[in-house]
């Protein structure tokens, strides 16, 4: 007998070298394990890379995105103090005044909505103007024409040379606006701009009461100027003033912020198709383990401790998902060459992709840390496998601690909440997202579990022997089903989810159909207009729906306190906004339907009192922190007009209607400057052009908005933003496509057997074919049921208490992405399970064995 | 001769509650250092389950097994694990040898748990001496029954164990090849002085062992000494 141990014992060069070697054999279906977090990997790196990408791009380009180094902005002719600042400041560069207008294309008798940018000197002084030709911008500084915008260009089939009337004047178009510091496309496409040399505005005669219009200078500091100290010294001053001031860095950080909030919500969808995959993976591993067991018995019986046989196959795992983690973040740093293609139409800019370092490491990181949480709880069998097993076969499951199982799965929920937590940044928005992908796939199993159970108590005895087989199929050993339909069900419930959403968006969007709601806004109408602009509406046989009056105030003081002593006081509570915007306000004597009276009372007519009783919105109450019975003083242009608030209203802001935050009685403001906004429904596009068109020659200064349009331009901004999500849920889809073809071949040898069986006691090719195309249309349609059941639900409460507004589901998800689904799953299933159907059972048998 | 194994008063049952059976009791036995020691019985007499007891590979009810030296009883799973991969080897009837690693591999697995920088080379000269150095890098699958039964033969007297357990070694051999391995297994055995403890129902080959245990339902029916005792 020997003394002692006396041995050094297997190191951990050892366990690679056994890792390596039983891996070696089962390279491919390791590789299908691999292939399962690829995708998902692939996914977060690239979402991860170009935000980053994006965010260094913002912080190079910001003074080229900006035009400046700083920027001085306000929606009035800037006031004495404004001015010596703007002095004090060296003088701007640049100045530029914005609003929006008709503007008409004599040539090709069009009128379009625009936003008219009066610019006089060196613009920009960062950044290029791009043009096409390109000698436009240079012939634009020198006061030579208009440059119009490229999709306006070509609405419009206009050439240079052509013209654009913009209110009272004419200019030729000089090129078309490519691009141009401080536009956005999404903004272009409400109101594409047109440019046109400063000193004209004034003769356009568009500058009157009721426009708005926004007044810009744009600076260029020194290059050791401390642009946040300039900001602190000088945006108080200009804040009292009704201006602002904007640095090229801060605008810069609050454009990133609002990119890196899509970032974020699209890296959690991705993160999903990644969880997606790791179920896939423990899956796997669960059935590679089972057929595992002897090999981990015999192991044992020779001598290799618990620790070491966990340890091999967890080697073996994690050099899976290294592997995995690699080639997804290849994948990933590749696929993002392609977002600036699905985000055209999002960004202001070009973005640059370089290779960043935090990305990749995440992707490696998480593709070994996510494959091996995610396969310990089926690896954990290893450790209580007997050595005993080499003598006789337990069928019996392995007894796992049960302690074992809890620490596993809370070190799995720790992980996807700590990068859930890296990615939100909040603690609880983390939770959040925990609770919400615990809730989704929780659900989902219970239904998978319910009803399978259903299916098990109920089983249909009188089926045909092909549907009754096929349906035993989903319960056989090993069976993969309730991952498939958790795979399945997940992609189809975010992609139906999307659809749904949309679907209430543009619901409430969508115009009312009934003869009173108008789809023809007219804008800045002067009261001297009114009776005219009326008539021409009238003229054209269509009906005047709204005459509104509007005025403009501001707030002076609330409960006697001034409006420039709350802004200096910083412990107010009161919301900047309601100190610095301008009101626009209107008066009637009813509410309307979008309204509802919320506290208070209604006074449609002031009587006798001198104290005047106004209507305020409930934001307008919360964020000024005024109730009924308090006070409000407006300057209406100079005169100051005391009020009290009488009543307060919620307003449904989503209707496609003209509201108001605040409405005062009839009887007060009849003979204040005011200008109005009439409305009128215009049956088709050509009666509606056609208004437009002798309404624009006559009244150069109204705008006109058509609600189609509109409605057109949410379903096309909602589309665009929906293509880029369903981008991102389609990688959840592939996910479940790796896990089903895993699933398939995980399991091939044992339907091959079977199959093979059937076939040796005479059942024919299409038998067997349809047995195996019923069990993968059942994975598939249930899967997908149980995804847009739960899809469903989500919406209903997505719409009840974000949307307030009632859901009527369309059947699009059941009719398109139901048999899109089956039709995927079946396809792959029976493209996997070919090789049964082409062989004699004899060689198939002895083929798969080898 | 010193006591290699040493079994007392050993009993073990599967199943629980009302449904409980008995597999072995009372089982008191020795062997001896260097003898060849056969257990024999019918199916089901518990040949398989006191061998999976005397190598620590189960834990018994009650009684004790002292196997080199240490009470297995004391010793947790993996403490028993050490002890096996320093003292024992083991031939199975459906060989067991591990699917995924060729033969060499196979065959150094047991040294290469303790760290032995020379498993292969020791792993190489067994193989030469079951016959199969030119069979060294095939997967078992591509080799015969066998020829697994030699690679694991190899395997069994790699580590140089002081006693090594046969479980059927013949069993999934055809006579012929039954005949040439259990030759082979003695050659070693006798080249390497190890303590070997067959179970088998074969009483040809129970008959060229040193001791015959006999079992019947879980009991001793006999234990004698053969005359090549």
């Amino acid at each position: 007998m020997k003394e002692g141990a006396g041995y050094p014992g297997a190191g951990v060069q050892w366990l690679l070298l056994m890792a390596w070697r039983d891996g070696k054999s089962g390279w491919r279906r390791l590789t299908l394990f691999m292939s399962s977090i690829i995708l998902g990997i692939a996914a977060v790196v690239a979402i991860q890379s170009f935000s980053q990408n994006l965010k260094e791009n913002i912080v190079l380009q910001s003074k080229a995105l900006m035009g400046a180094d700083y920027i001085i902005d306000s929606n009035q002719v800037p006031n004495e103090k404004v001015q010596q600042i703007i002095d004090s400041l060296g003088g701007a560069k640049v100045r530029e005044v914005t609003f929006a207008s008709m503007a008409s294309f004599p040539e090709k008798g069009g009128t379009k909505l625009v936003e008219v940018r009066g610019i006089e000197g060196p613009f920009p002084l960062y950044g290029n103007l791009e043009t096409v030709p390109e000698t436009a911008a240079a012939a634009f500084r020198n006061n030579a024409g208009a440059l119009v915008d490229a999709t306006v260009m070509l609405q419009f089939q206009l050439q240079p040379g052509d013209t654009v009337k913009i209110g009272e004047l004419t200019f030729p178009i000089l090129g078309s606006l490519q691009s141009a510091p401080g536009s956005t496309a999404l903004r272009s496409s409400v109101a594409p701009a047109v440019m046109i040399p400063y000193d004209y505005i004034e003769a356009t005669g568009l500058l009157q009461l009721g426009s708005r219009q926004e007044y810009k200078y744009y600076f260029k500091s020194e290059p050791d100027t401390d642009l946040e100290l300039l900001d602190e010294r000088i945006d108080l001053r200009l804040d009292a003033e009704n201006a602002d001031l904007d640095t090229h860095t801060s605008t810069s950080e609050r454009l990133g912020r609002r990119y890196d909030n899509v970032g974020r919500f699209l890296n959690l969808v991705a993160f999903i198709a990644l969880l997606l995959g790791c179920v896939g993976i423990a899956s796997s591993v669960n059935i590679y383990m089972k057929e595992k067991l002897r090999a981990v018995a015999m192991l044992k019986c020779l001598g290799a401790s618990r620790r070491q046989t966990l340890a091999i196959f967890l080697l073996q795992i994690a050099g899976m998902g290294l592997m995995g983690g690699i080639i997804g973040t290849v994948g990933g740093i590749l696929l993002q060459f392609t977002f600036p293609m699905i985000l055209r139409g999002f960004l202001p800019f070009d973005v640059q992709i370089t290779f960043t370092l935090i990305p990749v490491l995440m992707g490696l990181l998480l593709g070994i840390v996510m494959s091996v949480l995610f396969a310990l709880l089926p690896l954990m069998g290893t450790w209580y496998v007997s050595p005993l097993q080499v003598l006789r076969i337990q069928d019996e499951p392995v007894v796992k601690s049960r302690r074992a199982i809890l620490i596993i799965l809370a070190m799995i929920m720790g992980c996807v909440y700590l990068f859930a937590f890296w990615i939100l940044g909040d603690p609880v928005l983390a939770i959040g997202f925990l609770a919400g992908v615990l809730a989704t796939f929780g659900i989902l199993a219970l239904m998978s579990h319910l009803m399978m159970r259903t299916i098990k108590k109920y089983f249909p005895e009188n089926w045909s022997f092909t549907a009754r087989q096929s349906l035993l199929n989903m319960f056989r050993p090993n069976n993969q089903t309730m991952t498939l339909l958790l795979a399945i069900g997940v992609g189809s419930f975010l992609i139906s989810t999307l659809y749904f959403t949309k679907d209430i968006l543009l619901d409430k969007a969508t115009l009312e159909s009934d003869a009173n709601s108008p789809n023809l806004i007219l804008l800045d109408v002067q009261s001297d207009q009114v009776a005219a602009v009326a008539s021409g509406i009238s003229d054209k046989g269509l009906p005047l729906i709204d005459r509104i009056p509007i005025i403009t105030m501001r707030v002076q003081s609330i409960n006697g306190r001034a409006a420039n002593d709350i802004r200096m006081d910083s412990t107010s509570k009161v919301n900047q906004w309601i100190l610095n915007h301008e009101f626009r306000v209107t008066y009637r004597d009813s509410l309307i339907a979008s309204e509802r009276l919320e506290e208070g009372k209604w006074t449609g007519k002031l009587g006798d009192s001198r104290v005047v009783p106004i209507s305020i919105s409930d934001n307008v109450a919360r964020d000024a922190r005024v109730g009924i019975g308090d006070s409000l003083t407006f300057n209406v242009q100079g005169l100051l007009m005391n009020t009290v608030v009488g009543s307060i209203r919620s307003v449904d802001w989503g209707r496609m209607q003209l509201n108001f935050s605040v409405v005062f009685p009839n009887g007060v403001l009849e003979n204040a400057p005011q200008f109005y906004v009439l409305s009128t429904k215009a049956p088709d596009e050509r009666a509606s052009a056609e208004l437009q068109r002798v309404l624009v020659k006559e009244f150069p200064n109204v705008s006109i908005i058509d609600l189609r349009q509109v409605v057109t331009l949410i379903e096309g901004i909602l589309d665009k933003i929906s293509w880029i999500i369903n981008f991102m849920a389609f990688f959840s889809i592939l996910t479940g496509i790796v896990v089903l073809i895993g699933a398939v071949r995980t399991s091939k040898y044992q339907r091959i057997r079977e199959s093979a069986l059937f076939r040796t006691l005479g059942a024919r090719s299409h038998m067997i074919l349809r047995m195996a195309a019923l069990e993968y249309i059942y994975l598939g349609g249930l899967g997908c049921v149980f995804g847009i059941l739960l899809s469903l639900i989500g919406s209903q409460m997505l719409a009840l208490f974000v949307f307030e507004m009632p859901f009527s589901p369309s059947l699009i998800p059941f009719v398109i992405l139901l048999p899109a689904i089956i039709g995927l799953v079946l396809t792959i299933g029976l493209i996997n399970t070919r090789s049964i159907l082409n062989h004699p059972p004899l060689e198939v048998i002895r083929k798969e064995v080898r | 001769m010193a006591k290699i194994l040493n079994v007392r008063e050993l009993m073990k049952s599967y199943g629980s509650g009302s449904r409980n059976l008995v597999v072995l009791e009372h089982i008191t036995f020795d062997i001896e250092a260097g003898d060849t020691f056969a257990i024999v019985g019918p199916s089901g007499s518990g040949k398989t389950t006191l061998l999976g007891l005397c190598a620590g590979l189960d834990q018994a009810e009650s009684g004790s097994v002292t196997l080199c030296g240490s009470a297995l009883e004391e010793l947790n799973e993996d403490q028993r694990a050490a002890l096996r991969n320093r003292e024992v080897g083991f031939i199975f009837q459906d060989f067991q040898l591990f699917p995924t690693l060729t033969a060499l591999e196979n065959v150094s697995v047991p040294l290469e748990l303790q760290g032995d920088r020379q498993a292969r080379a020791t792993a190489i000269e067994l193989i030469k001496k079951v016959g199969l150095a030119d069979r060294s890098h095939h997967y078992p699958s591509q080799l015969s029954g066998g020829e697994q039964q030699r690679i694991a033969m190899a395997r069994a007297f790699c580590n140089r164990p002081s006693i090594l357990f046969a479980d059927e070694p013949t069993g999934n051999l055809d006579g012929e090849t039954g005949e040439k391995v259990v030759e082979l297994l003695f050659d070693l055995n006798k080249e390497a002085g190890t303590t070997l403890v067959i179970v088998t129902h074969d009483l040809e080959l129970a008959g060229r062992a040193h001791n015959i245990l006999k079992l019947k339902s879980g009991n001793i029916v006999s234990n004698e000494r053969t005359v090549l005792s």
